[in-house]
């Protein structure tokens, strides 16, 4: 029988619905693979067995009883510890949030879950987003499954990893500068940021309000189409979400690129620190989409380089005031024995905050500061100002934009963790895409010789329109027709069929004996 | 503080004062930015949820209604409404503010640079020692016994409340020698309008009517219950004093914690006098917030502000900026009913009332819209009749009761009821007044009463004729008196005669009548 953690999600809801396998037992699985591989790869801060049986066993009823589920019916779905939900806790990967609980629900989480996902668990992350390799978790770091000694990506590396190996079948991150794909391409799965508003961030510990938006993992395009359909849409408890109508991202992923104008971000490709292996399978891709009857042409996003300085100033100025309410005060970390309110701030923050979350809180606090106002953040909202222009003249002459999604494959754990502007350059390619707050996809497109791990092609659209960046995804998906199981799961099923395989020569070998 | 040491230091010294007054919406249902109740009081942290409470991950969604309500108090205040404007957010650490900002306006307040005048008049105008050349000047309106000044309103902006700190151990519950503190953020989020005044009020009783004819325009547009006690309207003060003929500015304090329009006065009064003392001692004036402390009848530094905060404004990005038409401004200006001063020239020019009764009347709209209830049902040509009794009779007793005049026993068809029965002749003054009395111990009609207590006034020529002559008889040694001279026995007769009449002789008749006898 077929292991059910290799199915993708819209496997796994075809055949729960059509009865030929019980969401309990799809669980049962998941948790299985769970036991089997996150001893070693660490996706996970908290399991929710409950939470995923419960669902199960009403999944379960409803399909005997034929009464009609959800377009995700029985997946295992896995949320970014950053996400609140009633009964499990929220770190977001921090000391300071260690004691604290949920007392409400994320809008995507619980749309995910309405749509009949069921919670495996809560994923590991940089604590509070601040990362592109999940080392600066409070809880120690997630493995790539590609290769244990290399990082996943981050922040949003334990959703990645989970969805990798099979834990989860879809997955939630954050991505507030490529906290989504950056992982993504590290780890060969599907990643979605979808646009600005999109998806509601209600209940997301935020980290860039005017940046952060919620988006999908999944091991196919069609999984993320699906996962983004279920958790789109206006929220009124978010004010920035939009209105604009929730579309069958599912629907036309099949159409082709035919006559479909994809524009090379060629002022992008010239920035510092790009890896041969990626840049070939950058240009490889852009030739495939020739290839299918692409227009593919270059096109300059010239303030775009000046993303990565524009963003180190307002995400974390945003950040340092979101951050100001981890304070001891009302909930998580409170320093014992505090002299008076000053003490109690200082010493609560000082000890609940990791050294990457108080560079991020000194830097946006000095950035907002009387006097230096004009020169930081004017500045910066100048530039993504001009980011922004940038992205709709280029709209008016391509329908998507490739770049690679992240400069080199997955890097070793420790590699970069002393030298925190190299940790910053990961997110080169995917930080103007949150300036201008348009959709992005990162879509796996070759597996790198020399290493054997995967490599992302970003690609971007327009406003609202995640249809086509999709569609264009999954052409590249179709095409590529790679295998994207992780070396240690490949040992796993095989261990599993030699074990399979050994049960049937003894059961064998009894029938015979008998 | 003595009103002659407030007069010898204005005669040397003219105050600067301008005014913070934040209000709270409590029109609004909900908070400013959840849909938590707005409520005053109750069990501490019922009326809360993430939002209000700043839990992680939570946002803020703006509250349309007090967005609405904001712009109207701009209108009924003649500011300018923005067409482009955008919360910001204030930034400091406070135990009593969950999320440690204050969502607030900083450079784009919904409404800016209105105005709003201001009456002056009684022993409280005095305070204003220039008013004369003021008024030759044309910088006041009005005479010598009574004036108009306009103040200029900076700016409304519109920002959330915070919650409220319980300092436990501590002297008269401040936080000096607390031993601990409590928060309760059932207040936290409620809509709190922040009202700035340009430095235009010049006497503590300049201050005090401003403050109270803004309350007034609060009440008539329904925006608040303008609670001074609860704190739906609370006024900060900023004060400094230059010598009279000086252009330039002192330093300012900041005067906190007054929580009555007194206070207001007797605050600043004190203020003022201490700032002349300290500069007649040759000192100088620190910038610093001072509290005033009611019983002590003083005020006392609270903290310093030398070293002035940094609040790190920056636009809120959890909300995209507000973009106002002039058509939406235009509905909502025809949402404006009528204010305190349109109803005030109303009453003077259609119903002939003399403008002091107006201001009266209008000082409190619950007593003008009780006024106009009751001149509908007695008739415009009594107008005069029902205010002299709505001023007089019936503000005692709303004062004495403590209550508002929607919530009087005396219902305005009542009173236009006594008002018939009086201007009518069926009864007398006196008379009046006991069935008023009467009608707020019982809740009867008027009508009712004088039936069952048989009050008809008499004025019967005859019958008044007979006791009069009766009285006249009695009381021989007066009678001669007063024919020698002693006119002022004319009360004792009268008095006499409406004892036997048991107060219901009309009371010209009587006088006429013993005129004509004893003349
Ligand atoms: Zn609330």
């Amino acid at each position: 029988m077929i292991d059910l953690n290799t199915l993708t999600a819209r496997e796994v809801r075809d055949r729960v619905v059509a009865g030929d396998v019980s969401a309990r037992e799809v669980a049962e699985a998941a948790f299985g693979r769970i036991e089997a591989v996150d001893a070693s790869v660490h996706a996970f801060l908290e399991l929710t067995p409950e939470i995923a049986y419960e669902a199960a066993g009403r999944i379960d009823a409803a399909v005997a009883a034929g009464e009609p589920v959800g377009p995700l019916a029985g997946v295992p779905v896995a949320l970014k510890d950053n996400m609140n939900l009633v009964g499990t806790h929220t770190t977001a990967g921090s000391k300071i949030l260690g004691p604290y609980r949920s007392v409400y629900d994320c809008t995507a989480a619980r749309r995910l879950l309405d749509a009949g996902g069921m919670l495996v668990g809560k994923c590991n992350l940089d604590e509070f987003a601040f990362g592109s390799s999940t080392e600066n978790s409070a809880y120690g770091p997630t493995h790539n499954p590609w290769d244990l000694s290399r990082v996943p990506g981050g922040s949003s590396g334990g959703s990645a990893a989970a969805v990798s190996a099979g834990m989860a079948a879809i997955a939630l991150g954050s991505d507030t500068g490529g906290s989504i794909r950056q992982p993504g391409a590290l780890t060969g799965t599907v990643a979605l940021k979808p646009t600005y508003g999109r998806v509601s961030r209600y209940g997301v510990i935020a980290f860039g309000s005017s940046l952060d938006q919620i988006g999908p993992f999944g091991k196919s395009v069609e999984d993320c189409a699906l996962a983004l359909e279920a958790i789109a849409g206006k929220d009124p408890l978010d004010a920035t979400s939009a209105a604009e109508p929730v579309r069958s991202y599912a629907a036309g992923l099949g159409e082709g690129v035919e006559g479909l104008r994809v524009g090379i971000v060629s002022d992008l490709l010239d920035v510092e620190g790009c890896a041969p292996e990626v840049r070939a399978a950058f240009y490889a891709a852009a030739e495939t989409f020739a290839s299918l009857g692409a227009e593919v042409g270059e096109v300059r996003l010239p303030t775009a380089r000046h993303g990565l300085a524009a963003y180190y100033i307002i995400g974390p100025a945003e950040a340092s005031s979101n951050l100001a309410r981890f304070d001891g005060i009302r909930y998580g970390h409170r320093a014992a024995d505090a002299t008076d309110v000053l003490d109690l701030y200082t010493r609560s923050r000082a000890e609940g905050f990791g050294p990457e979350t108080i560079r991020r809180v000194m830097l946006g606090t000095y950035a907002l500061s009387a006097g230096y106002y004009d020169a930081y953040y004017g500045q910066a909202q100048k530039a993504r100002t001009r980011i922004i222009d940038d992205y709709r003249a280029a709209f008016e002459h391509f329908d998507v934009l490739i770049t690679p999604t992240a400069p080199s494959v997955a890097f070793k754990l420790g590699e970069k963790a002393d030298d925190p502007y190299a940790m910053y350059l990961s997110d080169v390619y995917t930080i103007p895409v949150n300036l201008a707050g348009v959709c992005a996809v990162s879509v796996p497109c070759a597996l790198d010789e020399a290493s054997g791990l995967p490599i992302g092609l970003q690609i971007t659209g327009d406003y609202f329109d995640e249809a086509t960046i999709l569609r264009a995804a999954a052409a590249i998906e179709a095409e590529r027709a790679l295998d994207l199981t992780p070396p240690l799961v490949t040992e796993l099923l095989d261990a599993q069929a030699a074990e399979a395989g050994m049960a049937a020569q003894r059961d064998a070998a009894l029938r015979a004996e008998g | 503080m003595a009103a002659d040491r407030l007069t010898d230091v204005m005669e040397r010294y003219e105050a600067v004062i301008g005014l913070e007054i934040h209000t709270e919406i409590t029109a609004s249902r909900t908070k400013m930015f959840c849909g938590c109740p707005v409520a005053f009081g109750g069990e501490p942290n019922t009326r809360v949820c993430p939002v209000c409470l700043g839990m992680p991950g939570a946002l803020p969604v703006p509250n349309e209604a007090a967005i609405e309500w904001t712009v109207l108090a701009g209108l009924a205040t003649e500011c300018d409404i923005a067409l482009w404007s955008q919360f910001h957010r204030k930034q400091y650490f406070y135990p009593d503010m969950p999320k440690d900002y204050q969502i607030s306006q900083y450079d784009l307040p919904f409404c800016s640079d209105g105005r709003v005048s201001v009456e002056v008049d009684g022993p409280g105008a005095a305070e204003r020692l220039d008013r004369g050349h003021a008024l030759e000047s044309g910088l006041l309106t009005g005479d010598a016994e009574a004036y108009t000044t306009v103040i200029g309103i900076t700016r409304i902006h519109l920002e959330e409340d915070t919650g409220k700190m319980v300092h436990v151990g501590g002297a008269e519950g401040r936080i000096a020698g607390a031993d601990y503190s409590l928060v309760d953020f059932n207040r936290a989020g409620t809509p709190l309008m922040e009202l700035v005044t340009e430095p235009d009020i010049r006497t503590p009783e300049e201050a005090r009517r401003f403050a109270q004819k803004l309350r007034q325009i609060w009440l008539a547009l329904g925006v608040s219950d303008c609670s001074m006690e609860e704190g739906s309207l609370r006024v900060d003060a900023n004060v400094s004093i230059r010598p009279r003929g000086a252009t330039g500015l002192g330093t300012k304090t900041e005067v906190k914690n007054m929580n009555s329009f007194k206070s207001l006065h007797d605050a600043l009064a004190y203020e003022i006098v201490r700032q002349a003392e300290v500069l007649d001692a040759g000192g100088v004036i620190q910038q610093e917030t001072r509290h005033w402390d009611v019983g002590a009848k003083r005020t006392s530094a609270l903290r310093s502000k030398e070293e002035a905060h940094d609040y790190r404004y920056f636009p809120e990005p959890d909300m995209v900026p507000f973009q106002f038409t002039e058509e939406w401004i235009a509905a909502l200006a025809g949402r404006l009913p009528e204010l305190p001063d349109a109803r005030k020239a109303r009453f003077v020019a259609e119903l002939g009332l003399p403008a002091q009764d107006a201001v009266v009347l209008t000082s409190d709209t619950a007593l003008a819209t009780y006024f106009e209830d009751a001149v509908a049902a007695a008739g415009a040509e009594r107008a005069k009749a029902v205010a002299n009794w709505v001023t007089g009779e019936f503000a005692a007793h709303l004062n004495a009761a403590g209550i508002g005049a929607d919530a009087s026993p005396v219902t305005p068809g009542a009173l236009a009821e006594i008002v018939e029965l009086v201007d009518g002749g069926t009864l007398s003054a006196r008379q009046g007044r006991e069935v008023f009395s009467a009608v707020i111990e019982t809740g009867m009609a008027p009508s009712a009463i004088v039936e069952q207590r048989g009050m008809r006034q008499v004025s019967d020529s005859a019958a008044i004729e007979a006791v009069v002559d009766r009285v006249l008889a009695a009381n021989p040694d007066e009678v001669a008196r007063y024919r020698d001279g002693k006119t002022g026995l004319m009360g004792f007769f009268v008095g006499q005669v409406m004892k036997e009449m048991r107060g219901q002789a009309n009371p010209g008749v009587v006088n006429d009548v013993l005129r004509a006898r004893l003349g």
